[in-house]
Parts: C-alpha cells; sequence; structure tokens
C-alpha cells in the first residue's frame, strides 16, 4: 500500500505535512483507488440528486439550514453557555477543552477513573482530529472503532480517505484478506454480507463488554441539552446505550439552538449525504435516564475548540464551521474524484476540508496552505451544500491569505500584489450569488476565442483581473447543473 | 490561570466581535418557509407511509386492529420466535400464546445478554413519519428501554394509524413535550441497519436486529 500514514495537518510536525500536489501524485497513480472513488462518487450523486428533487422545498430547507447556523456562529457563547446548562440539569458532565491534548487528557481520565481498559468507539471525525485512538494507546486503553469502514481501516493501520465511506478506496478482496488475518475469520466469503456478519459477530462481544463508549455528535440542542448521533449501522446506538459510561465529543460548532431545529437539519442531512428519505437509525439523548435504566448512568459532553475560534475570527472563513458533514461536496467535486481523501492529508478532506483545514490549523503551513489552490472553482460544492457555505468564495478568501502571509503578513507590499488585487475581484465575485452567474455566463458566452489548450488565457469583463496572473481552466459549455440535467434525464420522482 | 471554560468562551467573544453589541441571537432572522403539515387525506398518508417503510426492505402488513393479535402470532410463527421481549405496557391481548416471554420491568430488568440471547422483541411506538417511512420510538409505553429493541436480530412493531404523520416536523412538534418533559431518549429507525461501506453494496442488518417487520393496525 502506498497510503499510509504520513503526518497530517493535525499532527505534532504538522508544518512538515506534504502539499496536495505531492500527494494528489501519489492518488493519481493508484488506478484502483481511482477506479473505486470513480463507482462510488458517481453512484452517490445520482441518489442524491434524486432525494433532493423529491422535495418541492429543498431550497427553503436550505435557507433555513443556512441561517440557523449563522444565528449560532453568530452568538456562540451564548448557546454553548445555554447548552451547558441544559446538559448539566438533564444529570450530564460538561467538559471545555481548548486543544487535542486537553480533549484527550479529559477523556483518558474518564476512561481510567472507571478502570476501563477498553472502550467502544462509534466514528467521530473530531476524534480523528484530536488523535484520540492514539493517545489512549499510549495510556494503555484500546479504543474499538466499531463502523465497519472504520474498522477496516483501524485493522489495515490506515486513514480515512471519506467523510462518509472512509474505506471508499478498499475493494472487497482486500477486505476478506485483512478479516481473515486480523479476525482470524476462517472460510470467509468476499460477499459483502458474509464480510459484514463477521464484522457483527466480532463486535458484538465489544459492545456486550465495554464499560465506556465513545461517540461524536451531529447536533446539541441548547434549548434541551439533546444530543444526536446520525448513523447507519446500529453501532452507534450500541456505543451509546449499551456501555454504562458515554463520553461524547463534540467540535462548539455543534450546538443548535432549539429541538425544534432538528425539523431542519434531519431533513437536510439525510439526503444530502446518504441520498435516503431518512438514515436507518439516529438516536437522541438528553442527559440520562437513571430511573428507566435506559442507557448509560453516567453522560460526559466534551466541548472542543481546537482552533475554532480561530476560524470563527474570520468574517469571511467562519462559515465553514455551519458544515454539517454530509459530504455532497466532496462527491461533486471534480478534483476529489480524481485524488481521493488522501491527498488533501487532513480528517477533513475535499473541498469543505480544503477551506476548514487551513483555517482550523492556521495559515503559515506549507501543506494546509496548498489546500485552497486544489480546486478548479466550478462551484458545484456551493450549489450541493445543503446549509449553502460559500465554498468557492472562502477558497479564494483563503488564496488571498495564504498570499499575504507569505508576503510579510499582509504590509503594502502584499495589498499592491497584482494577484491579491485578482482574489479580491474574484472574492467579491463568488460572494454575491447574481455577480458570480452573470460572470460565469459572460466567460461561457465569450469563452471560445479566448481558450487555448482547456485553459483559458484571458477573461472578458469581472473576470479578467484574475487570468492576469492566473490560468484558469476552461469553464464547462454547462455550469454542473444543466449538465447533471441533462446527463440524468428528468428526476422519476414524484413529490413527497 | 483561566479555566479551559472561560478562556474559550473569552476566545468566542473576541473572534465575534463584528456582532453588533445589542444583537440578540433572534434577530438573526431565520426564515422558515418550509412544509410543516401534509395537507394529503389520511388515507393517503397512512399509505404512503405503509409504502415507504417497504421501500428500506421491512415487512409491512395493514392489519384491522381486531385482528391483530392473529397478525402478531403469524409473524412470530413464520420468524420461529421463542423467546420473545415485551416491554412494559404492552397490551396483554397482544401476546400469542406459545412464547416464552421476557418481560422487562422495574423490579427485574433484563440483563444485556438476556436479551442478546432473545429471539426478537414486540412493541408498539410513538409516531410513524409517512414522508420518510420512520419509526419512532420514545421509551415510552410498550416501547420500554432502547437496549430492548437493539441487542435482539428481531424487530415486530405495531404502529396505529392514528399514531401516522405526514411530514418531519410534525413528529418533532409532537415530540417536543416528551423530550423537554421527561426527557426521554428517543430513536429514529427507517428500515433495518444497513452499511454500504464495503463496494457502496448495500447489505441490511449489521448491528442492530437484521429483521424488522411493521404491522399498522387501523
Ligand atoms: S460543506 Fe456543505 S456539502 Fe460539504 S460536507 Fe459540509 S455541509 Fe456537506
Amino acid at each position: 500500500m502506498t497510503l499510509q500514514r504520513s503526518p497530517d495537518a493535525f499532527s505534532a510536525d504538522a508544518g512538515k505535512t506534504p502539499t496536495f500536489e505531492q500527494s494528489a501524485k501519489v492518488s493519481l497513480a493508484d488506478t484502483q483507488l481511482r477506479r473505486n472513488l470513480g463507482k462510488a462518487t458517481q453512484t452517490i450523486r445520482a441518489k442524491r440528486a434524486a432525494a433532493v428533487e423529491e422535495m418541492p422545498d429543498w431550497e427553503r430547507l436550505r435557507e433555513a439550514g443556512r441561517a440557523l447556523k449563522e444565528r449560532v456562529t453568530r452568538h456562540l457563547d451564548e448557546y454553548l453557555l445555554r447548552l451547558e446548562e441544559s446538559v448539566t440539569r438533564a444529570g450530564g458532565h460538561v467538559h471545555w477543552a481548548r486543544d487535542a491534548e486537553e480533549s484527550n487528557r479529559i477523556i483518558a481520565g474518564i476512561a481510567k477513573a472507571h478502570d476501563a481498559e477498553e472502550v467502544v468507539k462509534v466514528k467521530s471525525i473530531a476524534t480523528d482530529e484530536t488523535k484520540l485512538n492514539e493517545y489512549l494507546e499510549g495510556e494503555g486503553i484500546t479504543a474499538h472503532e466499531t463502523d465497519l469502514a472504520e474498522l477496516i481501516i483501524q485493522l489495515a493501520g490506515e486513514t480515512s480517505s471519506h467523510i462518509l465511506v472512509p474505506a471508499i478506496h478498499k475493494n472487497r478482496a482486500e477486505i476478506r484478506e485483512l478479516f481473515k488475518e486480523k479476525l482470524g475469520a476462517r472460510g470467509l466469503s468476499d460477499d459483502p454480507s458474509d464480510l459484514t456478519n463477521a464484522a457483527r459477530l466480532y463486535l458484538r462481544e465489544k459492545f456486550l463488554k465495554a464499560k465506556v463508549g465513545i461517540s461524536g455528535a451531529n447536533f446539541a440542542v441548547a434549548e434541551t441539552g439533546t444530543v444526536c448521533v446520525v448513523e447507519s449501522e446500529g453501532n452507534g446506538r450500541m456505543c451509546t446505550t449499551l456501555p454504562p459510561v458515554l463520553v461524547t465529543l463534540m467540535g462548539i460548532e455543534k450546538v443548535i439552538p432549539a429541538w425544534r431545529d432538528y425539523e431542519v437539519f434531519m431533513q437536510l442531512l439525510p439526503r444530502s449525504s446518504t441520498a435516503e428519505r431518512m438514515n436507518p437509525y439516529t438516536s437522541f439523548w438528553t442527559g440520562v435516564s437513571r430511573e428507566s435504566g435506559d442507557g448509560p448512568n453516567e453522560f460526559h459532553l466534551v466541548l472542543l475548540d481546537n482552533g475554532r475560534t480561530g476560524v470563527l475570527a474570520d468574517e469571511r472563513g467562519r462559515q465553514a464551521l455551519s458544515c454539517i458533514r454530509c459530504s455532497a461536496c466532496l462527491n461533486v467535486c471534480p478534483v476529489y474524484e480524481r485524488t481521493g481523501g488522501h491527498a488533501y492529508n487532513s480528517v477533513y478532506p475535499g473541498p469543505i476540508g480544503a477551506i476548514l483545514t487551513p483555517q482550523l490549523v492556521g495559515i503559515g503551513k506549507p501543506g494546509p496552505d496548498s489546500l485552497p489552490y486544489a480546486s478548479s472553482l466550478c462551484g458545484a460544492c456551493y450549489e450541493v451544500c445543503p446549509v449553502k457555505i460559500n465554498i468557492p468564495e472562502v477558497l479564494i478568501h483563503l488564496r488571498g491569505r495564504v498570499t499575504r502571509h507569505k508576503q510579510d503578513g499582509g504590509g503594502l507590499k502584499g495589498r499592491l500584489d497584482p494577484e491579491n488585487a485578482a482574489m479580491k475581484t474574484m472574492a467579491r465575485v463568488f460572494s454575491d450569488r447574481k455577480l458570480y452567474e452573470g460572470a460565469q455566463k459572460a466567460a461561457r458566452v465569450g469563452q471560445w476565442p479566448l481558450a487555448r489548450d482547456g485553459a483559458i488565457g484571458r477573461l472578458p469583463g469581472r473576470l479578467a483581473g484574475w487570468t492576469e496572473s492566473r490560468d484558469l481552466k476552461a469553464i464547462p459549455k454547462q455550469t454542473f447543473r444543466e449538465w447533471w440535467k441533462a446527463r440524468n434525464g428528468s428526476p422519476e420522482n414524484g413529490s413527497a | 490561570m483561566s479555566t479551559a471554560r472561560e478562556e474559550i468562551l473569552r476566545r468566542v467573544r473576541r473572534a465575534t466581535r463584528d456582532v453588533p453589541e445589542g444583537e440578540r441571537p433572534e434577530d438573526v432572522a431565520v426564515e422558515r418557509g418550509y412544509r410543516k403539515e401534509d395537507d394529503a387525506p389520511r388515507e393517503e398518508v397512512v399509505a404512503r407511509f405503509a409504502e415507504r417503510v417497504a421501500e428500506y426492505k421491512a415487512e409491512v402488513r395493514r392489519v384491522k386492529e381486531a385482528d391483530l393479535p392473529e397478525a402478531i402470532g403469524e409473524n412470530l410463527k413464520e420468524r420461529a420466535i421463542e423467546r420473545l421481549i415485551v416491554p412494559p405496557g404492552l397490551p396483554e391481548e397482544w401476546l400469542p400464546g406459545g412464547v416464552e416471554v421476557l418481560r422487562d420491568d422495574e423490579e427485574r430488568r433484563l440483563t444485556n445478554e438476556e436479551l442478546d440471547r432473545s429471539d426478537g422483541a414486540l412493541t408498539g411506538c410513538s409516531l410513524g413519519i409517512a414522508q420518510t417511512g420512520t419509526i419512532v420510538l420514545d421509551a415510552g409505553e410498550a416501547q420500554g428501554r432502547r437496549a430492548l429493541t437493539l441487542l435482539p436480530d428481531y424487530h415486530l412493531c405495531v404502529v396505529r394509524e392514528d399514531q401516522v404523520v405526514g411530514l418531519v416536523p410534525e413528529a418533532f412538534a409532537r415530540l417536543e413535550e416528551t423530550v423537554k418533559g421527561e426527557g426521554r431518549a428517543v430513536t429514529f429507525i427507517s428500515g433495518p441497519s444497513a452499511t454500504s461501506d464495503i463496494e457502496l453494496n448495500r447489505v441490511e442488518g449489521v448491528h442492530g436486529p437484521r429483521t424488522l417487520e411493521v404491522l399498522i393496525s387501523g
């Protein structure tokens, strides 16, 4: 395997993280990976489009989702305090962690207080970010990943390549070999249901034995303290129900105002992520229910900063904190489709990773700094995002920040740089939906005489400033949306 | 030295200095223009629920209330269920003869091992959502603790027609009291558990019950 661990954006030696270009070369050479990825992203794209077409009020839901997230980001301090109060009232304990180290120490401390040598975990990108498993290992505690894909990756000693389908780069023959070797499963075929059953048997024992369960959170409600985990396999239910102690790690941006707001996000998330009307299982819990003996009798919620307040400080970049981790933007991204997740060297790959990672770890590290350039700015990510994060706008804004950082921290020289001026124009165009579409159309119509070798030499109108210093990829003859419609015919689903 | 809590709150406040002093969270407009209620006729809503649950590869049957005990008996027999988990508050007349009934109640809670060794669970529900084919459990009457419907490999769930709502927002509205009042846990179930993690082939039944059957009574 060529995709072994190298330092990523959240490692202690993050400064040594390879750039996107360097890593993409490795991925692009792996034909199996590209085949798996191509198949996977195409399948999910088509399904998602159908699931969304079925909803006559999709755009209104997106707008409500965006606005709710904006409300939270602008008043995060207040919502965090309300959440703390609600969880505490419901019998839970709230902890605050400034960074990964602090978060790991808190969680290991809880496990140790219960003499847990093993813990069961349901997939949580936040714990990947903090490298909790490695930390626990150092403390003599084994963390068992229980999502099928996470288990596969853990057994293989690799890192995830997709938020939602982390083992997207592995085929069934590879998985069978892995299970034979690591789980001692004999007589195993490479039928997916056989492989799944082997994992079921192996993990059932772990669930029943575990004293401590660890989860992430998709959302947590300030008003009631209700935390929620959205999943497919049932391991989330297992981890949040069976062990007597539950620890949930969540980024501070995951708080939402009120119980009723779930009506928005629980419509947006499943259709955008797995292209289902609803995912198989969602668990909502409010503190602990000791009297009825339902679920854990001890609940800890760890609120993690780890760079999020840094993202919050950037007025234009902070919209990245609205992300609900659906991975729709990954699946439509032409760059991601070719390079896969590993090229991003971060637990957050794809378009969202390209804007979130450099902001979380701070501008000034060559690897993460290269991410805002890992995009053709085609705008497909913005079109699918269920909470309307304007990813192209933030990409361009961050390119500007990276450039300015290189040029003595944004002094006079930086401001006079022609590339910076071009980026400012571009950022303005992308921040305004109408301007963007207008410019795109203008570029398309007037494109032909200007395009050379698939790249656009000079653009008319508002985009002109941009192409003076950068080669721009030819803008497709159709927008992504037009292309998609033409390719798939008219949607076959009726209204809901 | 300040605590992590104080420091994070200070960082948040510093980062949002651009937000005007007097702005309240409610001042950030949230346009809720989406559909809140399904105005389709009842029968259509219930039929849609049945259809969408079935699309998740759950077996669904609609039965008259009077025929419910018989229907339950048929389902259990067909699946050869012998040791059946039963939550508190389940109507006695639902229980067929010939199965060993394992009751979970306050005086004697079943252990996880007992649940694991059983053949299946029979429960009612809190709600059904037609739009998404979702069954909602809220740990209330005839549903019991979450583990009861998690560890057994088979779950037979009875949904009364009047428990079916049209749209997702209707469900959250109805659940509000349960959550705010007693803080009971809520579980959404849409088909048996599934994974698409191996080459994106959907495989039903990973950790939850591998078989979900639904009887809609009315
Ligand atoms: S940025 Fe938007 S589309 Fe991408 S994962 Fe986040 S919510 Fe989904």
